[in-house]
């Protein structure tokens, strides 16, 4: 599904190098989890698959089922079937979330050659989905995240995900500012779209998000690589010993 | 005219030998009282504080600069609503594309034909909220409009009609220059709703006097044409009595040269007036909104929401004042004008003003200047909204503020649609 070779990434407008060479293949049907210390490149990953601007690939591969992604507008990659949670869910006032999630829904069925969702099969659909994760009416008829507690925009991130139906979905610390039952929620949720065709990639700083989203492979990251991969126990290694352990074993 | 500096005293001696004052009835006196406070003050010229960002010249000359037509087919926005419409070609009425002025609950006459009698309700609102206006700021084209106007509608709201007067201007004459004079009196517990659009003329001089009573409610939605290389100089003069409300809104999207002033006094406690806009700019673009609301009542509010979206090196401007006298307690004033810069050529330049001698209010203001946020444009793009498409809803999200001033929900909505086709016909 996802396959990283080799990456490189430097920020564009200073002289920093802040990965530097990731190596990382995740299949169809599993969850991948990347732990890591702060500052060790994990969101970078995330931003740099998924096209924000402000970083140069300086070296290396990032390819979708096959296909180079690096190239592609971030758009298009959406289209493709890549799809990232954000750490930090961008408020837009003005914009209504029923109204982002069909102009976004039709936007990548439009870029894919498909046909827009009809009106009652959105409606129904967005509302049986936003239902699983205790999403309501209101909260649909509000600006996108704006006045949303950071549970709200959690779910919100996996109502997106839900409704677009991605095939590689990337988790930027969704865990951050969830209390347990908002955890539970936001991974009920992820956890209703495992399938075979779907990929996952969850980046956390803890294991307990991993206690709720079984991961099959476990990677650490530091200083920019991927240093350490092994079955869910790393997490729990992570979690008894901190990470100073696992980096000096490596070192 | 001795008083006044030669270059002024010659412009204001140019463009009066182009007009002439209409004689008789209950207006003359006020027209001439008009010509008076013109003669006074002299046209505006560019070093006069308030002329700063907007050069006067085009709306002084004696002739309106020639204003190619526009030749967009679209349906004419408010046309499909229910409503009273009454219209006017390059600043004549024109019957043939009027309802009969007739609605109950009101009574709308035309100026040209009311003007003429001795007795009217108007007299005693017809050229005095304009006046009024002129203090502390001279307001030299609404004097000139007040003497010169050859008609505008009149109407007494003395109920709750039951769809708005619409007025409608076209623009046919390449070189038309028309004046017009509007007064509205909505008496205590009286509501309306007046909706204005198109261009009017090639140059166009428009005054609108609102008298709101006890308790009256005015509601107001204009959209001021797509006709780019029209020029058009507008005032809104209010009066707020107690608890009354006064909304108004104005969407602008194009033209090459506006200057759209709006001045509100409260005479009356508890009123509220609300005054907005969202203007959209292309190229050769000039957009002025200058707004002074005076509080001298206790525990009014008022709130300023201005939204200018620039493009092309188009400029917007923006000069608001709150003025709170001394015994205005419990003023609750906002204001806010703010412009999206959707490249480094356009310019937006914003004076706000508080002055403020009551001891017991909240005031506050803010304005800014910005592009397109990357944060929240990267994010649209990562659910797969192509960036052009992504722009242009976070442009629609910037104007939100301003549309949500519009109290009338399906009204709202008619200009937000008339907003997105502006954008999506600039996506290509």
């Amino acid at each position: 599904m996802l396959e990283i070779k080799g990456l490189e990434v430097k920020l564009e407008e200073e002289d920093k190098q802040i990965l530097k060479g990731v190596d990382l293949s995740v299949e169809a049907g599993s969850v991948h989890a990347i732990m890591g210390p702060n500052g060790s490149g994990k969101s970078t990953m995330s931003y740099v698959l998924s096209g924000r601007d402000g970083y140069e690939v300086t070296g290396g591969s990032a390819t979708l089922n096959g296909e180079d992604l690096l190239d592609l507008d971030p758009e298009e990659r959406a289209a493709k079937g890549l799809f990232l949670a954000f750490q930090y869910p961008v408020e837009i006032p003005g914009v209504g979330n029923m109204t982002f999630l069909r102009t976004a829904l039709n936007a990548q069925r439009k870029l894919r050659g498909e046909d827009e969702i009809s009106s009652t099969e959105f409606l129904k659909l967005v509302r049986a989905r936003a239902a699983d994760l205790q999403i309501d009416a209101e909260m649909l008829k509000r600006p996108v995240n704006v006045g949303f507690s950071g549970g709200e925009k959690k779910r919100n991130e996996i109502l997106q995900m839900a409704m677009l139906e991605p095939k590689m979905c990337i988790l930027d610390e969704t865990d951050s500012g969830l209390d347990v039952d908002a955890m539970k929620l936001v991974s009920d949720g992820v956890n209703a779209l495992r399938d075979e065709g779907r990929a996952f990639l969850v980046i956390t700083h803890y294991q307990r998000l991993l206690d709720h989203i079984r991961p099959d492979v476990v990677h650490i990251m530091s200083n920019g690589r991927i240093v350490k991969s092994g079955g869910p126990e790393l997490a729990l290694e992570v979690e008894k010993n901190g990470y100073s352990d696992i980096l000096s074993e490596v070192a | 005219m001795g008083a006044l500096a030669k270059p002024r005293a010659d412009a204001l001696e140019a463009r009066l030998a182009a007009l002439q004052l209409p004689e008789g009835g209950w207006a003359e006196p006020a027209r001439r009282d008009a010509l008076a406070r013109l003669s006074a003050t002299g046209l505006p010229q560019g070093r006069d504080e308030y002329w700063k960002y907007t050069r006067p010249d085009t709306l002084n000359a004696p002739e309106a600069p020639e204003a190619a037509l526009f030749a967009g087919s679209e349906t004419l926005i408010f046309s499909q609503r229910e409503r009273l419409k009454i219209t006017f070609v390059d600043g004549v009425f024109d019957p043939d594309q009027s309802d009969a002025l007739e609605l109950e609950g009101i009574t709308i006459e035309r100026l040209s034909e009311a003007a003429n009698r001795d007795i009217h309700w108007a007299k005693d609102l017809y050229g005095v909220l304009e006046a009024r206006g002129q203090d502390p700021v001279a307001r030299p084209l609404a004097a000139l409009n007040t003497a010169f106007a050859a008609d505008g509608i009149l109407i007494h709201v003395t109920g709750r009609p039951s769809k708005p007067v619409s007025l409608v201007y076209q623009h046919r004459g390449t070189r038309s220059d028309a004046i017009l004079h509007h007064v509205v009196k909505v008496e205590s517990g009286a509501e309306m709703t007046l909706l204005e659009n198109g261009p009017a003329a090639a140059r166009f001089n428009k005054v609108l006097e609102v008298d709101v009573a006890d308790g009256g409610r005015f509601h107001h939605v204009r959209a001021q044409g797509r006709d780019h290389e029209r020029r058009a100089a507008t005032h809104i003069f209010a009066r707020l009595g107690r608890e009354s409300l006064f909304k108004s809104f104005t969407m602008t999207a194009n033209g090459v040269l506006t200057r759209n002033e709006c001045v509100i006094e409260f005479t009356g406690d508890d009123a509220v007036a609300h005054v907005a806009g969202a203007s959209m700019g292309d190229g050769d673009f000039h957009h002025d909104d200058t707004v002074f609301i005076t509080h001298d009542a206790v525990n009014c509010e008022s709130r300023q929401v201005f939204k200018k979206v620039l493009r092309n090196g188009a400029t917007g401007v923006f000069q608001g004042k709150i003025l709170v006298k001394k015994d205005a307690q419990q003023t609750d004033g906002y204001q806010i004008s703010q412009s999206l810069l959707l490249d480094e050529d356009s310019q937006f330049l914003a004076k706000p003003e508080l002055e403020i001698y009551a001891d017991d209010v909240a005031c506050s203001h803010g304005s800014t200047s910005g592009a397109i946020d990357d944060d929240a444009l990267y994010y649209l793009r990562s659910r797969g909204v192509p960036r052009r498409e992504a722009q242009d809803m976070l442009t629609l999200s910037f104007l939100a503020e301003a549309l949500a001033e519009i109290e009338d929900e399906d009204l709202a909505e008619e200009i937000r649609e008339r907003l997105e086709a502006w954008l999506s016909r600039r996506r290509g």
